[in-house]
């Protein structure tokens, strides 16, 4: 007879994000089934992953770059050099917080089937789906250095720390919103429209397509301030700082205090959205099994 | 005796709602809250019970009397509204095989990643792969996608890597009302095994002959409420009756 020296313990009150880090082996599990289910194994669904942020990228380039004219060239001297890396190290930043958030929404009524029958930390799931969309921002960043370095780049030390800071940030807030939502969205399935909605918001909401002086300038001191306090406003930065601006002579200015302050502020906020998103899941999901 | 499974007065209702949409929530809201958005059904009325290490219970009663969700307040997948449940050691639903499986997966790495859901580690799982393959008779099979498999190939995989992950308490619903005939024999036999060994299990199941041999103690479930819990022999005529 297999006597357990175990405590008795009541199940299924989970520990958390900190559970998720003890069962590492069944999330790298499922962030490989997502990945496999995606490509099945094929080339073709690989190469997806670098075509389709590609277009987009075209697409904007000559639309904003060409037709509205922000790209810099003799005939508008005002505008940014190099506007073509300018907006693509935005947008692959973006495109990971849209897929991040937007999969973590949907990851706990998509598993609604495992859900309800055994359990398991159900974090797990929208930590997955930001995993995996780190891995799909992968070749995004592979496109992005190859452009770079073919406009000449020589990034210090500092702005690539500079980069992997704003990653964090971001991937911080997509975990914590995507926390968030994903409980909710058990409740109330139509909170994906808010996402969405959401989502669109961040894009604009952020220095990607345009210049953050022109954000200073219209917007005045104080609502820049506010501005700023967004983390996607930070990480997009910290991102024009890292690949964009070591391929031009360096004169565009920062923000004023992006390391020294914007950095750190937007690594709480995307902390404490995080805690938020934590808090708000524990809370809801003693009946997800139920409501699923 | 030491208690495996300790459930201490717990309640729980079921909020049956009508509406998943925020619209229609605030529709509702707007109309001065005209009628009812949920309604509440009573699934375990103050259910209280203790399971010692090494016994085997089968929990009886009718469709909807709640064996299921108590099974689920035992493995932890729903929690009670008050009242308590605690368990000692580790506690594998074989609620419903396959529920971890994945269509597009190899037989491999579904054996993997249930085993990992089923609370298995890596090692665990690479220790008793070649048994859970022999005990589920896959065969060269294994690497072929789970979606080509027969459904009875696909359940022994299932229920094979779940009787590998050698918990201390086994909770067995229904299960043996799928797959074939040998299928089932061969289900059977391992249950008794692990009975036999002195493992704790929760049998529900409407073989009532079944339970007979397979258990020493019957609880009965009536709509919620347990209305009987003695030896099998006696749950079982009282059903019966
Ligand atoms: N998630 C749920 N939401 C609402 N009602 C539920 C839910 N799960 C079960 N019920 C209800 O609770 C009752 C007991 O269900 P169950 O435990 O599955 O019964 P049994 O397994 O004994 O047939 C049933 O009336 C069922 O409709
Ligand atoms: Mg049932």
């Amino acid at each position: 007879m297999s006597v357990s020296t175990e405590e008795l313990a009541r199940p299924g009150v989970g520990g958390g994000l900190a559970e998720v880090f003890r069962t590492r082996f069944l999330l790298k599990l499922l962030v490989r089934k997502e990945l496999k289910v995606r490509y099945r194994g094929s080339v073709l669904g690989l190469l997806w992953s670098y075509v389709k942020p590609g277009v987009q990228f075209i697409v904007f380039y000559i639309a904003l770059g060409v037709f509205l004219g922000l790209e810099n060239s003799p005939r508008n001297p005002g505008g940014l050099p190099n506007y073509a890396i300018y907006l693509f190290s935005g947008i692959v930043l973006i495109n990971f917080f849209n897929e991040a958030l937007g999969n973590a929404s949907r990851s706990i009524v998509n598993n609604g089937g495992l859900i309800k029958k055994i359990y398991l930390p159900r974090e797990l799931f929208p930590v997955a789906s930001v995993w995996v969309s780190a891995v799909h921002f992968f070749p995004q960043l592979v496109i992005l250095v190859g452009a770079c370095l073919y406009a000449g780049w020589h990034p210090s030390f500092l702005q690539l720390a500079a980069a992997l800071g704003g990653f964090a940030i971001v991937g911080l807030l997509a975990t914590g919103l995507g926390l968030l939502f994903g409980a909710v969205n058990v409740y109330f399935r139509d909170s994906e429209n808010f996402v969405d909605m959401l989502l669109m918001v961040a894009t604009w909401a952020s220095p990607v397509m345009y210049a953050w002086t022109m954000v200073a300038d219209k917007l005045g001191e104080f609502w820049f301030t506010v501005y700023q306090f967004n983390p996607i406003t930070v990480g997009v930065e910290s991102f024009h700082y890292a690949f964009w601006l070591p391929t031009t002579d360096g004169s565009a200015p920062l923000p004023p205090n992006l390391l020294s302050v914007w950095m750190p502020v937007a690594l709480l906020v995307s902390a404490g959205i995080l805690l938020i998103g934590q808090l708000t899941f524990r809370r809801l999901e003693g009946r997800f099994a139920q409501e699923l | 005796m030491t208690t495996a499974i300790e459930v201490k007065n717990i309640n729980k209702q079921f909020v049956l709602r009508h509406t998943r949409s925020i619209k229609e929530a605030i529709v509702w809201l707007a109309k001065g809250r005209k009628g009812d958005l949920s309604e509440k059904f009573h699934a375990l009325h103050d259910v209280s019970l203790e399971i010692d290490q090494g016994e085997a219970v089968a929990l009886l009663g009718f469709n909807g009397s709640g064996k299921s969700t108590l099974l689920k307040h035992i493995s932890g997948v729903m929690v009670p509204d008050n009242g308590t449940v605690r368990t000692r050691g580790r506690v594998a639903g074989l609620i419903e095989v396959g529920a971890g499986f994945h269509h597009d997966l190899s037989g491999r790495d579904n054996v993997y990643l249930n085993g990992a859901i089923l609370g298995m580690t890596e090692e665990q799982i690479k220790e008793r792969f070649d048994s859970i393959v022999e005990f589920a008779e896959i065969g060269k099979f294994i690497d072929t996608e789970v979606k080509f498999y027969s459904s009875g190939m696909y359940l022994r995989l299932a229920f094979s890597v779940a009787v590998h992950t050698d918990p201390e308490v086994f909770l067995v619903d229904e299960i043996l009302a799928v797959g074939d005939e040998p299928f089932q024999r061969k289900c059977i036999a391992k249950i008794q095994e692990l009975a036999a060994e002195g493992k704790t299990l929760v049998v529900v199941s409407h073989d009532l002959d079944l339970v007979s041999r397979i258990c020493d103690r019957g609880i009965l479930l009536d709509r919620g409420n347990v209305t009987f819990d003695g030896p099998i022999e006696q749950a079982v005529a009282t059903l019966r009756a």
